[in-house]
């Protein structure tokens, strides 16, 4: 994990003077609110139905042991005792107060920890493939190119006002596992003739406009990383939309100009930077690296024998070791995924005792590292096999074990109108209600890997579009309606799925649900997953069984043979 | 007189700035004597005028570009002014930071080079470090003696800029 030097903390240290400065003149009326929002935004800092929430960067979803404790302490007495996980890999806190801010960021500092450029017209927190560095399919660790974009985006002076907020997410591994094609931005690590370099997609994004990145460069070879990545920023700084906040995303100028003409723009602006101080060196490379070098594996047997015993006398172990736990690329370790998901509690959020066990279990058996998932689970990255059934044991009491990762209730989704000011409905009461109607583990397995994502709005924080399954709260004549649509995914195919019909209200959603899953489990072959039975036979038969239609003797036909 | 800051001090400002009124045009508008800023379309229909005043009686001349006019417009004239301004009629449009680093870092322009309209001093960090080194600001003028320690906001930066050739992770391996 990056360790930061003096320069590092010298500059968020100086950002929580500036803001708390910004804070005081607010407070005193010197600034006025259209001033302090650009300010506070840059800072984390939201005003949301029930007050300010500040959103806390976890660069790239990597954080340590100290961090979690301290945001735990944090959580405990500035907020009501939860935080809650984000899809882009930060926490968020909803109770704190205006005035003690400063007071956060200041004690947030002290554990290199910040939360700028979270929010606003900025370059976001950089994200990543949460099993970076242990994946067995992986090319290159993209951590340390995320950080070098991480310090590159820091309070980059000219792209601190851009049109609208820009994402940027790597995948270092042959399985995009950080939703590339979704981001404004997404580099994709390769490899030609023995040079690392990325494949880089521009003007992907959810949202209003749900749209799949398009390719601008099939290989930019890592040292041009920073001086192209500040071309594209520069376009769009300078010719996105700014007329229009719902047309002000760079995917929108990407389609307007078409994908060519905006990547020779980008290579026109690219031809003077090219080359330029900017230009990355093996020497910084190789010192960001260092700081993701593998930690002191021991020489295992590739299997551990009392954890395979445990594995067959053992049937709720297996089962959570079947969904929770993951192969990783050293013999004898595995990574685990410690779930945030079960009845009662909003997707994603996790309490000051749960971040504590979890802080505790990393150092106790993970080298004191986690990370955050964009499906709002934590992942312990480096567990020897041997420790398995004891994490499994302490999980299991601290709420952290549901073993139903990757299956119809691990959802994605928003905080939605309970918290958020921007939603036109709930999200968190219809994954509750789908947790507890799919409450049978067997059922849940045998219904096997499905990924359903709600978000309370068109915004799409909950990757509704991405979703095999999608629910999508809207407002009609001030009731909340939901939308459901089929067939996207996340990924190397990454697809945005189809609306297939009318909205529904809240009550009726998880009994749609429920008849897609039935319709499922009527017409796929063998273990055919979800999405490809919706891939074989199309939304038909799947439209007609959620809106209870009675299928036509000749579709009927059609699915049973197709 | 009204304030500036420039070169990070307090200093009087003796430039007026012709904005169009909605009934004037470029060609009809007049030019008041004393050192003037001009808007892009007023240089072009007037070029002959405003140098001849300027050659001539010594008037100062210097130009202002709005948002959406990119400083490719006035590279080869760069000679003719003695400032040149870029208006920010709305804080949250930065178009203007991109102009700033142009004609700073690839056109090479070293006059003086002045941000207006909705500026405050929390912009102030990053504009200087574009390339501006005059400011308009909104605070009045005891704020704006406070407002000149945002110049040393921040120790350190990791980007190239206007007043920074090198980025941080080549001056880390000196």
């Amino acid at each position: 994990m990056y360790r930061y030097d003096t320069i590092d903390r010298s500059i968020v240290q100086a950002r929580v003077a500036q803001f708390r400065d910004q804070t005081r003149r607010y407070l005193a009326g010197k600034l006025s609110e259209d001033e302090f929002r650009p300010l506070r935004l840059q800072n984390g800092l939201y005003v949301e139905k029930n007050g300010p929430m500040l959103r806390i960067a976890i660069p790239y979803g990597q954080i340590n042991a100290t961090q979690l404790d301290k945001l735990a302490d944090i959580t405990r007495r500035y907020d009501r005792g939860y935080g809650h996980f984000t899809t882009r890999q930060n926490i968020q806190l909803n109770w704190v107060k205006l005035p003690e801010v400063p007071e956060i960021l200041a004690e947030l500092a002290e554990v290199d920890m910040h939360a700028i450029q979270t929010s606003g017209s900025v370059l976001r927190n950089v994200t990543t493939d949460h099993y970076a560095g242990v994946a067995a399919d992986e090319i290159a660790d993209p951590r340390p190119f995320a950080e070098i974009v991480r310090q590159w985006s820091t309070l980059h002076p000219e792209f601190a006002f851009l049109p609208r907020k820009f994402k940027i997410a790597v995948s270092g591994s042959i399985e995009d596992r950080a939703a590339i094609r979704v981001h404004d931005l997404g580099l994709q690590v390769a490899k030609r003739d023995g040079e690392i370099g990325f494949q880089v997609f521009v003007g992907g994004g959810l949202g209003r406009t749900p749209l799949i990145g398009e390719e601008v460069k099939s290989f930019l070879p890592w040292p041009h990383l920073l001086t192209y990545l500040e071309a594209v920023l520069r376009v769009y700084n300078r010719y996105g939309r700014r007329d229009n906040l719902y047309k002000a995303r760079i995917k929108i100028l990407v389609q307007a100009l078409g994908v060519r003409e905006f990547a020779r723009q980008v290579e026109d602006e690219w031809a003077h930077l090219k080359d330029g101080p900017t230009t990355l060196t093996d020497t910084e490379v190789a010192r960001i690296s260092d700081h993701f070098a593998p930690p002191e594996y021991e020489t295992l047997p590739a299997d551990d024998l009392c954890q395979l015993a445990h594995l067959r006398e053992d049937k709720a172990y297996s089962r959570w070791v079947e969904r929770n736990v993951r192969t990783h690329k050293v013999p004898g370790y595995a990574s685990v995924t410690l779930s945030l998901k079960k009845p009662g509690v909003a997707p994603g959020d996790a309490t000051v005792e749960q971040l504590e066990v979890i802080a505790d279990l990393a150092r106790r058996y993970s080298f004191g590292e986690v990370r955050v998932s964009h499906e709002q689970n934590l992942v312990l990255p480096d567990v020897p096999q041997r420790e398995l059934y004891t994490v499994w044991h302490r999980a299991k009491a601290g709420g952290l074990a549901t073993p139903t990762i990757g299956l119809l209730t691990d959802t994605i989704t928003c905080p939605g109108g309970d918290f958020c000011e921007l939603a036109n409905a709930r999200s968190i009461p219809l994954a509750e209600d789908i947790l507890r109607r799919f409450d049978d583990l067997d059922h849940l397995h045998d219904i096997g890997e499905l990924e359903l994502n709600i978000s309370g709005c068109m915004n799409g924080c909950g990757h509704n579009a991405v979703g095999h399954i999608g629910i999508l709260g809207v407002e009609k004549k001030g009731e909340e309606w939901y939308q459901i649509s089929l067939g996207g995914r996340q990924g190397n195919d990454a697809a945005i799925g189809d609306v297939i019909g009318p909205a529904v209200r809240a009550a009726e959603v998880t009994d749609v649900v429920e008849r897609l899953i039935a319709a499922y489990l009527d017409l796929r072959h063998g273990d055919e997953r979800f999405i490809d039975t919706v891939q074989r036979l199309g939304h038909t038969p799947f439209r007609d069984a959620a809106y209870n239609q009675p299928r036509s003797h000749e579709e009927n036909r059609r699915v049973r043979y197709a | 007189m009204p304030k500036i800051i420039k070169q990070q001090r307090l200093a009087d400002d003796e430039w007026k700035v012709l904005q169009l009124a909605e009934n004037e045009t470029p060609h009809s508008v007049r030019l008041p004597i004393g050192p003037l800023l001009v808007p892009l379309a007023v240089w072009r229909a007037r070029k002959d005028e405003l140098i001849h005043r300027n050659w001539e009686h010594h008037e100062p001349l210097g130009v202002w570009l709005a948002p959406n006019e990119g400083p490719e417009t006035i590279a080869g004239e760069l000679d003719d002014f003695t400032l040149i301004a870029v208006h920010f009629p709305k804080l949250a449009d930065g178009r203007g930071y991109s102009t700033a680093r142009l004609l700073r870092e690839r056109y090479g322009y070293r006059g003086e080079l002045r941000a207006f309209g909705d500026v405050g001093r929390d912009q102030l960090f990053f504009l200087n470090r574009v390339g501006f080194d005059s400011f308009s600001i909104k605070e009045d003028a005891d704020d704006a003696v406070e407002a000149l320690a945002a110049f040393t906001s921040f120790p350190e930066s990791y980007q190239t800029a206007a007043n920074q050739p090198l980025p941080l992770f080549q001056r880390r391996a000196i």
